[in-house]
């Protein structure tokens, strides 16, 4: 049967894998043929879902982003890449006047220096093949709408929405695409980082046109098109994944 | 007059203790058109006109930029008083 969405003879490194997003794209990725790298911060998280994948010929490397002696380790592991996948991230919602400098940096350094950093260094060692693809795990949130507490975490994301826009016009000449996707809310453990009740969580699932929050698969899916050659005409481009939210 | 291990006792004491009122002035400090006489221990915020998501999450900031403690929504719900909000504050301090 015919798929061009599949990602038979792809090898794609996803961030953030052992949990959330990360994790359900790995898995996704595995089930549609890509050998598929996953790295994360939590190797007893990482090894659960390197567990999961499906086929064979994957790789695990333990790493945290923030920490250049870990991504100069992950770059020289690396196998060459057909597609990248910015996923890994943390969310600070807290109002703009009580955030720390130690914090925002923090947020900064994972959601955005990290993949600055690792993405360069694959560039440089020419690890991305030709007609590969990047994809960046962005949000609605700062880029489209906002909420109380948004700010820093709001921030990151628009600034990588900016880098992803200049990188798929630097890449285009290599034939390398870049693209992000914007979530809305998704069903994943960062929802814990917050101080958000259960409650007040169950009033804001409501505000959304189609009654509820994102599934991770939701966005694993559309990371999936951007990677796949079915997208091979899309590059600059913000796919937006929000259940209808950003409509109101 | 105290030996200096007294005085390094006394210093350490007042800087790990939470007072109420200094709690109370914390929490009126959040607000920019509300009187802080209208702020007590006993004092309902719920029904103070200001009171409102944005101040419930000021409140939180002040629990973690002040005291280093992390309040979440549901304990803000679970509160009445703003010496409910204390007390939560201070089993956690």
């Amino acid at each position: 049967m015919f798929n061009p969405y599949s990602l038979d003879g792809k090898t794609i490194l996803i961030t953030g894998a052992s949990s959330g997003i990360g994790k359900t794209t790995a898995i996704e990725c595995s089930r549609l043929g890509a050998r598929v790298v996953i790295t994360g911060r939590n190797r007893i998280r990482l090894q659960e879902t390197f567990d999961l994948l499906e086929g064979t010929g994957h790789l695990m490397i333990t790493a945290d982003l923030t920490n250049q002696d870990d991504v100069e380790s992950l770059l020289n592991e690396l196998p060459q890449l057909s597609g990248l996948v910015n996923n890994a991230g943390i969310a600070l919602p807290k109002l703009f006047a009580f955030i720390t400098n130690e914090e925002a940096e923090q947020v900064f350094k994972t959601n955005f220096f990290s993949p600055f950093d690792l993405l360069r260094g694959i560039i440089k060692r020419k690890k991305l093949i030709k007609n590969s693809s990047v994809v960046f795990v962005s949000s609605i949130a700062g880029t489209t709408i906002t909420s109380l507490g948004g700010s820093i975490y709001g921030a990151s994301k628009s600034a990588l929405n900016g880098l992803s826009k200049a990188l798929a016009l630097e890449l285009a000449p290599k034939r390398i695409r870049v693209n992000s996707v914007m979530p809305g809310m998704i069903e994943t453990p960062i929802l814990a980082d917050s101080s958000i009740g259960e409650a007040d969580l169950e009033a804001d699932r409501k505000r959304y046109p189609l009654g509820r929050y994102g599934q991770p698969q939701d966005v694993a899916y559309a990371i999936i098109y951007l990677l796949s050659d079915a997208s091979s005409w899309m590059t600059g481009s913000n796919l937006l994944l929000d259940g209808g939210y950003t409509l109101t | 007059m105290m030996s200096g291990r007294n005085i390094k006792y006394s210093i350490l004491i007042k800087y790990r203790t939470m007072e109420l009122n200094t709690f109370v002035k914390n929490f009126a400090e959040q607000f920019d058109e509300t009187e802080a006489t209208a702020f007590t221990p006993d004092t309902e915020f719920r029904e103070i006109e200001e009171w409102c998501s944005l101040t419930v999450m000021a409140i939180i900031g002040m629990a973690d930029d002040v005291y280093h403690v992390r309040l979440t929504g549901d304990e803000m719900k679970a509160s009445k008083t703003i010496k409910d909000v204390y007390n939560c504050v201070k089993s956690k301090f």
